[in-house]
């Protein structure tokens, strides 16, 4: 051990006579390691990000979706005004009701995207209409006011709920408590402003993602009452009248099992129950989806460990190569040092000796670089700060707008995993010792007479 | 008087593919305990071979060579390696100071390599100073061998090849590189070496370096052609 720090301390001495080379040699290592643990961060942060997401969306919760079938040109045809009619009806949210077992909670939301006024200041905000169990289920924030009661959708109060964007933009220098917004020519009561929320990324293609800041919110019945009078709305847009009729975008059901993380297939039973039932009653325009959050969760899983492989395996291989130019330069060290080799021979240094000298000194060099490389792979969420800051400001697209590159790139919040440290300074230990291995013996094989005479 | 060393017909061979060059071809010797012994001879004589064999540095190719009764051709490597540690110091005609070393961390080198690697104590911590002072370096031994003249340099050498109290000094044209007044100095310390015991075995073209000896052969195309001082 003692003989062993003591190797170590000479080693370092020589590496420092070559400040240098010894400096660069090791930013193969260092930027080796660093791309490992940066990649593996951005991985970590991506699943981090969708696991979050999918627990926000609750796992307990099994989420029933109207989608828009595709639009089948035979029928219709030239009629300029046909009513697209699809998704959940209120027979679904009976059936639901009445059926799925172990329900502690039933939600039914319906959304649409429509023009908003106050005054001159206008905007087209997603307008939901929900029941007040949405605030809770979004983990949507107050920031000033009160989500709307029970007792709002009874009365069909005209009150709404909105979000921090859409405050800024509607009322831009005022309080927007108890002012009114103008919707289809009707003003509603602005009783509460949510907070901040950051938006969600999608997950795995199965959800997309979903800005939470330029929402309105509106008690359910007052929504279907006013607003989605008939189950339809009639828009107009370039001349032509389109009619959408739905009752509901989404119903999430909540599940009451508290066990979810021991049994997590009394969740997934039941998802395929209402699947079963979803598909029967919309056998024909297959026009709902469910979907289980539990299985999102897995998925995001699978996609993690993809993620990982693949950018795990690409800085490996500039490790590797960092481990080749130390091995380069080691080989030429040996040369350069020939001399030093045969006097130390001279002195009394046996083979092993000098194969443990020049080990060690390569495995402190990439040793040193691993140590380098974690500093700045650990740095690597606060840089990814700096540089987000700098691609809100000049990444954008032709209309001004920021583009969706600029998006994905924004909502990517690297995190350190870890397990990576280790594994990564390890890594750059190994390929110290493999590829010092050779310029090692080759200098220990040397004959101390040759070595000697080495000039 | 016992015999440090013993050579029976020894001889050395160096094959180049093509030719066979040989640069010993069977010298027998005795060199007493306590003896100063210089070895000359002209380039291409055989005496630097001769005395990289004596070092163990080398091996015969055919013949014996017993070292204070040891016969250094059945040894390993390793046991080679030990016998330079402990029983033989070196001195170099250019120095060999390892150059990153500090004076007093180049005189330590020997200890990194005893047998057994026992750790280094500061009895060994103090020999370094002594021998540092006593080759007249002891306010020095901070510097790198860049810092030292030549002469400075062999003196940290001189400590070095005494730190593991060696009984025989190999030294390869130690004056070689000096001017004629360093290399008296040097000179005077080996001579001292010597009046203490050690037996000292130089390789040496200059004449008036040979004289200090004690005893003299001079080699020739790899033989002994004679004992004693030959002049020009």
């Amino acid at each position: 051990m003692y003989h062993l720090l003591r190797t170590i301390r000479l080693a370092i001495k020589s590496l420092l006579l070559h400040k240098l080379r010894s400096g660069l040699t090791m930013l193969g290592i260092v930027f080796g390691v660093f791309s490992v643990i940066a990649m593996l961060a951005i991985g970590e942060g991506a699943s981090k990000q969708a696991q979050e997401q999918v627990l926000m969306l609750g796992a307990n919760n099994i989420i029933v979706r109207s989608i828009k079938p595709p639009e089948d040109s035979g029928t219709g045809g030239s009629a300029n005004v046909r009513v697209l009619r699809y998704g959940l009806t209120r027979a679904d949210f009976n059936i639901l009701k009445g059926t799925v077992p172990k329900l502690s909670g039933i939600v039914p939301v319906r959304e649409v995207i429509l023009n908003v006024r106050n005054r001159d200041h206008e905007m087209n905000p997603r307008v939901v209409g929900c029941t007040p169990e949405y605030q809770e289920m979004n983990h949507l924030d107050i920031a000033q006011g009160r989500f709307f009661t029970d007792q709002d959708i009874r009365n069909l109060s005209n009150v709404i709920v909105i979000a921090s964007e859409t405050a800024e933009m509607l009322f831009p220098l005022e309080s927007p408590l108890n002012k009114s917004v103008q919707i289809k020519n009707r003003a509603y009561r602005v009783i509460g402003v949510t907070k901040e929320r950051t938006a969600s990324a999608a997950i795995g293609g199965s959800l997309s993602g979903q800005n939470y800041n330029k929402d309105l919110y509106m008690p359910l019945d007052t929504f279907q009452s006013r607003i989605n009078t008939k189950d339809t709305i009639i828009k107009m847009a370039s001349g032509s009248f389109s009619a959408v009729s739905v009752v509901y975008d989404q119903i999430t059901l909540k599940i009451d099992h508290p066990k979810i993380v021991v049994e997590p297939d009394v969740i997934i039973a039941i998802a395929e129950m209402v699947r079963e039932t979803m598909d029967t009653n919309h056998a024909v325009k297959r026009d709902v989806d469910v979907i289980v959050p539990l299985e999102l969760l897995k998925q995001a899983e699978q996609l993690r460990n993809i993620f990982n492989v693949v950018l795990g395996s690409i800085a490996g291989i500039s490790l590797l190569v960092g481990g080749i130019g130390i091995m380069n330069i080691m080989l030429a060290t040996v040369t350069e040092r020939t001399r030093e080799i045969g006097v130390r021979r001279a002195l009394g240094a046996r083979r092993i000796d000098i194969t443990q000298q020049f080990l060690i000194e390569t495995i402190v060099l990439s040793g040193t670089g691993g140590l380098v490389g974690l500093i700045l792979g650990c740095a690597t969420p606060y840089a990814f700060g700096g540089i987000k800051g700098i691609v809100k400001y000049y990444i954008l697209d032709s209309s001004g707008d920021k583009s969706e590159m600029a998006n994905m790139f924004l909502t990517m919040t690297p995190q350190v995993a870890i397990w990576s440290l280790p594994v990564a300074f390890g890594f750059s230990v190994m390929i110290g010792l493999v590829f010092g291995v050779y310029p090692a013996r080759a200098a220990a094989r040397l004959d101390p007479i040759e070595a000697l005479r080495h000039e | 008087m016992e015999l440090t060393a013993k050579l029976v017909n020894l001889q050395k061979h160096y094959d180049l593919g093509t030719i066979v060059v040989k640069a010993l071809r069977g010298v027998s010797l005795d060199i007493p305990e306590g003896d100063f012994l210089a070895i000359m001879g002209s380039s291409g004589s055989g005496k630097s071979t001769m005395l990289n064999l004596l070092g163990g540095l080398d091996r015969p190719t055919s013949g014996e060579y017993y070292l204070r009764g040891q016969n250094v051709a059945t040894l390993s490597d390793d046991e080679i390696s030990a016998i330079r540690n402990t029983l033989i110091g070196f001195i170099f005609q250019s120095f060999n100071l390892v150059a990153q070393y500090s004076v007093l961390e180049n005189i330590a080198v020997p200890l990194l390599y005893r047998p057994g690697y026992p750790p280094i104590s500061s009895a060994d911590e103090d020999r370094c100073n002594e021998l540092a002072k006593m080759v007249g370096l002891g306010d020095r031994t901070d510097h790198k061998p860049y810092q030292l003249s030549g002469g400075q340099q062999q003196r940290v050498a001189i400590a070095r090849a005494l730190m593991n109290d060696p009984a025989i000094i190999m030294a390869d044209e130690p004056t070689g590189n000096l001017d004629s007044k360093t290399g008296e100095e040097i000179l005077g310390m080996l001579k001292s070496l010597n009046e203490q015991g050690r037996t000292i075995i130089m390789v040496t073209h200059e004449v008036e370096v040979a004289e200090q000896a004690k005893s003299h052969i001079y080699m020739k195309d790899g033989l002994i052609a004679g004992h004693g001082i030959f002049r020009g």
